[in-house]
């Protein structure tokens, strides 16, 4: 019995091993491809470069020229940090008031906001861009105000969950010893809502960064973000270069890949506790 | 807090973000609702037309195709996605070495954006496809295929992060009292562990249904629809209506509004029946 347990442990093993050279897979392959000419790319994409395929770092040049990759990437991060920050801000002073006021308005907008989260972007897209054009928010600047509006209701309603299960006597004796709604709010309530704040801070971040629709329909090809630079390769009915390509792809995915093995332990943590209470 | 008290400082605490939500959320909304009743360019030309769209929406072969195609997608990602995710969570959850690093790399492709995704797996795909002579715009089946292989890659890392979160917690005495008994590994699965993470599943299932339903850039950097459209979803088909043809504004926004109602009701009954599953487990 204890033999054949080890057995059947050892065949999964081998089992998630091969899964996980699976899903490492693609990306190992666009990486080898991205030091490769763009033609034998599209011939032989499972190759190794050798001797005359080899294109050394050619790609990256003429991918970063092409897409002015650099203004993307730090456009990407600008909107990404500060739209996150200002949901986080925002949002968590929105959903104390919700929880704590009880008014009828308040209650209204709490199911609008959670209304918005089944509606497809699709359906808003068009008018929601004519908006952004008509009220000059078609700019980086803009894009934050645009992704507060969009991202309000998953991080209202994840606040509101967590701020349910604050013991309202701390609050209280906030407001005994002399603090206005204000200083409760950001020295007794906030400090406390950290764990929240980075769960959806994580699950923003993963949104935002990698909007490709919402950011081409307002600020376009004007102020390109990364996903936009990949998809601007593209252009056209013409082909595209396949080497500048590779290369962009290993450019996009690497931040990702670092932000990913340094926040690791909260990325997985937020994602279970975001699924949870989502 | 006294919420009279409270009420006075409703401009700095809710002001903001009401303010960001109606003219980005709720006025964009309403206006896509009335628009999908007229005829219009530039929406300030709208002029009413009744149910004019919404006779052109549905008589449109290609939004038809659209459907079913997205509905075969959904379906079908779902099962498998949720199958192999919940196996995975079931392994890495027991006695298995390396549990951390599987955990690391099977979540991985969640985090590279849907255009970058697209553009990986065409390389991969064609390069495939190459030695029989196809490419992944020759056939539609092709493309189907492909946009559910990238899905699956994608999303079974997050679903099975879900899982695992479910399974870990049951507690351990439920599990070691089941074994105690003599309860075969089936059964416990069947008794114990499946109605146990009940939650679990029913979240994994509205996320994969609905970013099943809603996907958009994988299915744009993937195939673009091609071969003649074939492969188009319904996110992709209302984008291509709205600014791929010229005069067909209102028609995309009709075709929206049938995707928003598709959508929201896919959720509403997704979450009612597990929701009463749940119950009875």
């Amino acid at each position: 019995m204890e033999r054949k347990n080890k057995i059947i442990s050892a065949l999964f093993f081998i089992l998630l091993l091969f899964l996980a050279a699976v899903f490492i897979f693609p990306v190992a392959v666009v990486f080898i491809n991205s030091f490769k000419t763009r033609f034998d790319i599209s011939s032989a994409p499972f190759t190794l470069p050798s001797g005359v395929t080899f294109a050394g770092i050619d790609n990256y040049i003429e991918g970063i020229t092409a897409t002015g990759f650099p203004t993307a990437f730090f456009w990407s991060l600008f909107v990404t940090v500060f739209s996150v920050a200002a949901i986080l801000f925002f949002t968590s002073m929105t959903a104390w008031y919700i929880v704590r006021s009880k008014d009828r308005f308040s209650k209204l907008f709490y199911y609008l906001l959670l209304f918005s989260m089944i509606v497809p972007f699709q359906m808003v897209m068009f008018t929601m861009s004519k908006m952004a054009n008509i009220l000059n928010l078609d700019n980086p600047l803009g894009l934050i105000v645009i992704y507060l509006g969009f991202g309000a209701g998953l991080s209202v309603f994840m606040f509101c969950g967590f701020i349910k299960s604050v013991p309202l006597g701390i609050e209280e004796a906030a407001t005994i010893d002399g603090c206005n709604p204000l200083q409760t709010f950001f020295l007794v309530v906030l400090p406390l809502l950290k764990p929240t704040a980075i769960t959806i801070a994580i699950l923003d971040t993963m949104w935002i960064w990698n909007d490709y629709l919402l950011p081409y329909l307002t600020v376009g090809n004007d102020y390109k973000t990364v996903p936009i630079a990949v998809q601007y390769l593209k252009g056209g009915y013409g082909s595209v270069d396949m080497g500048a390509m590779m290369a962009m792809l290993v450019l996009s995915v690497i931040p990702v890949i670092l932000f990913y093995l340094f926040c690791q332990k909260y990325i997985i943590k937020g994602v279970a506790a975001g699924a949870i209470k989502g | 807090m006294q919420p009279k008290q409270l009420r006075k400082y409703f401009p700095v605490f809710v002001l903001p973000t009401l303010i960001a939500f109606t003219l980005i959320f709720l006025v964009p909304f309403i206006a896509g609702i009335y628009l999908s009743f007229a005829s219009f360019t530039t929406v300030t030309d709208a002029v009413f037309v009744g149910f004019k769209n919404y006779v052109l929406a549905f008589s449109d072969t290609y939004f038809l195709k659209a459907f079913l195609f997205t509905v075969a997608f959904a379906l079908l990602s779902v099962i498998s996605i949720n199958v192999i995710a919940f196996f995975l969570a079931l392994l890495l959850t027991g006695k298995i070495k390396g549990t951390n690093f599987f955990r690391t790399v099977f979540f991985m492709p969640n985090l590279i954006g849907g255009i970058v995704l697209g553009y990986i797996w065409q390389l991969i795909i064609n390069g495939v496809l190459l030695n029989y002579g196809y490419s992944i715009t020759s056939d539609a089946k092709f493309g189907f295929i492909g946009l559910l292989v990238l899905m699956n890659w994608q999303m079974i890392g997050y679903m099975m992060i879900i899982y695992i979160a479910g399974i870990q917690n049951i507690p351990t005495s439920v599990l070691e009292a089941a074994k105690v008994d003599g309860a075969s590994y089936f059964t416990t699965l069947r008794k114990i562990i499946i109605p146990s993470v009940m939650p679990s599943i029913t979240i994994c299932l509205f996320l994969t249904i609905t970013n099943s339903f809603k996907l958009f850039d994988q299915n744009l950097a993937l195939t673009a629809g091609a071969p003649a459209k074939e492969t188009q979803m319904l996110a992709l088909d209302i984008y291509n209506t709205f600014y791929g043809r010229a005069g067909y504004e209102g028609v995309g926004q009709a075709k929206a509004v049938i995707f928003f109602i598709i959508v929201a009701v896919i959720a509403l009954l997704q979450l009612y029946f597990t929701g009463k599953k749940e119950q009875e487990a």
